[in-house]
């Protein structure tokens, strides 16, 4: 792959509603190139903020009270919202462990 | 790709109990806190030798005492360590750690400080160490099958570039390795949560799965029930973890059990520091997911080298046992390549297969065994650091 075919954000399952930012200094705006490392598939997705490397992105639009799903599986859930292309993480999403 | 692991073979020690060592030190091991100085004076006067001291070792009782003895004689016992002097206060635990020492056959020899001071006790250390390097340093390595390896793993400041590269690069080699009769090691029973249900899954038999649970329910029962805060007072995930982007621990414990790859199971469930005794292939051991007590509980149970994906850039190291770092994160390869011995940020970029990375990792394994320093090594990171169930009496 050639340096404009790498991906800005990787989904580990086709199932999951977020990905991962994989590229330093990403910011609001991006037409990102997101591939699911499961099948190697690609889609475009605009960044809605700016994102550090490795924090999530919502892929749909998520509500509180919705989970989270990456991997695949329940990774929490959501306590604020997030758009498409929103930024995810301690503000707006929480563990349902302890 | 047609690598054949069976017949891969490289130079190292073999030891009089058969197991192969990597490194070959000869080892200053205080049996308490209040020996560490008498076995740091004995590792100053004699060169080629390494001291470890630590913080514990008086006033312990039942099953946290019965863990000490375990890390304690388990750290000598390793097939990484040639020979080794013990020092304790009194003779009595002295005696219980050389005597479990020696059952593997190496030399071992003890000195306590009661009613010797510390001079005369470090003069008498000090003449047996030094016999003991001009032993150890004569003794030749032989062709040893790559898969005689014990190689444990436990990564740390992870992030989700963990769990996207370096996690799953640990799980590719076990998918290879182990088949061909490498003993594997995992563990970290708090970061499981929120993935209990697929490690239990990924037992040998249901009756090993069902061992996994009661150690995984007699963890939230006894440490995080009577302790929790919301969110154990932002300890798990760390404040690394967050700022690295891993927001839960649900997360967190996916990304982790990456390392056990796609087909490997284990075959037991092990106490804290407890050797592994049902043959090769795959344990869960019972640990903190705190680094250096991780991997000092591992390198007791006999594991001589370790995997270590970060994401963050976790820095530990361990005395007796090389510690492999292996990182995906383009900023911390940035940043502070010198911790790292595994660049896999291609997995990221989409130009290195998770396939290739496993690859990369036998072939650093392998280097690594065969002397290679390791960049946690070269920087000097010894970090030995017990496990302490309860307080002293």
């Amino acid at each position: 792959m050639s340096a404009n075919t790498h991906p800005h954000l990787l989904v580990h399952d086709k199932a999951d509603n977020v990905g991962v930012v994989v590229v330093e200094g990403l910011s609001a705006g991006t037409d990102m190139l997101c591939v699911c490392t499961e099948d190697n598939s690609d889609f475009r997705l605009t960044a809605k903020a700016d994102i550090p490397i490795g924090h999530k992105v919502a892929l749909k639009a998520l509500q509180a009270g919705d989970t989270v799903i990456k991997y695949g599986e329940d990774i929490g859930k959501m306590v604020g919202p997030a758009e498409v292309g929103g930024h995810v993480h301690t503000h707006n999403l929480k563990t349902k462990r302890w | 790709m047609a690598f054949d692991f069976t017949q891969e073979t490289l130079k190292a020690w073999r030891r009089e109990n058969g197991r192969v060592g990597v490194r070959n030190h000869v080892l200053i091991l205080p049996v308490d806190d209040i020996s560490n100085a008498a076995c740091e004076a004995v590792a100053n006067n004699v060169k080629g030798t390494l001291a470890i001291p630590h913080a514990y070792g008086r006033l312990q009782f039942g099953e946290d005492l019965d863990l000490h003895f375990r890390t304690i004689i388990g750290t000598g016992a390793n097939p990484n360590v040639a020979a080794v002097v013990v020092i304790g206060i009194e003779p009595e635990w002295t005696k219980t750690v050389v005597d479990g020492i020696a059952r593997t056959g190496k030399p071992v020899e003890g000195f306590w400080i009661e009613q010797n001071g510390d001079f005369e006790t470090i003069r008498r250390a000090s003449w047996k160490a030094k016999e003991y390097v001009h032993w150890a340093t004569e003794l030749q390595k032989e062709d040893v099958p790559l898969t005689d390896l014990w190689v444990s793993t436990k990564c740390g400041e992870s992030d989700t570039t963990t769990g996207l590269s370096s996690c799953p690069t640990v799980g590719n080699m076990y998918d290879k390795l182990l088949p061909h009769g490498l003993y594997g090691c995992f563990g970290e029973t708090s970061e499981i949560t929120g993935a209990e249900h697929i490690c239990e899954k990924r037992a040998a038999t249901p009756e090993v799965g069902e061992k996994f649970m009661k150690t995984f329910q007699a963890y939230q029962n006894e440490v995080i029930e009577p302790f929790k805060t919301s969110d154990l007072s932002d300890s798990q995930p760390t404040k690394g973890n967050i700022l690295g982007g891993l927001t839960t621990i649900e997360e967190k414990a996916l990304g982790n059990l990456e390392k056990i790859g796609r087909t490997s199971t284990y075959i037991d469930v092990l106490e804290p520091a407890e050797a592994p005794a049902k043959g090769p292939g795959l344990y869960y051991m019972d640990t903190s997911s705190a680094a250096a007590e991780c991997v000092t509980l591992m390198a007791a149970a006999g594991y001589v080298i370790h995997t270590f994906p970060t994401g963050q850039g976790n820095v530990v190291g361990n005395p007796i046992v090389p510690v492999i770092k292996i990182s995906g994160n383009p900023r911390t390869l940035r940043t502070m390549a010198e911790h790292i011995d595994v660049d896999v940020t291609g997995v990221l970029r989409r130009d290195m297969t998770i396939d290739q990375a496993g690859d990369a990792l036998i072939e650093m394994i392998k280097r690594t065994a065969q002397g290679r320093v390791t960049a946690a090594e070269a920087l000097g990171h010894r970090e030995f650091s017990m496990t302490k169930l309860y307080r002293s009496a």
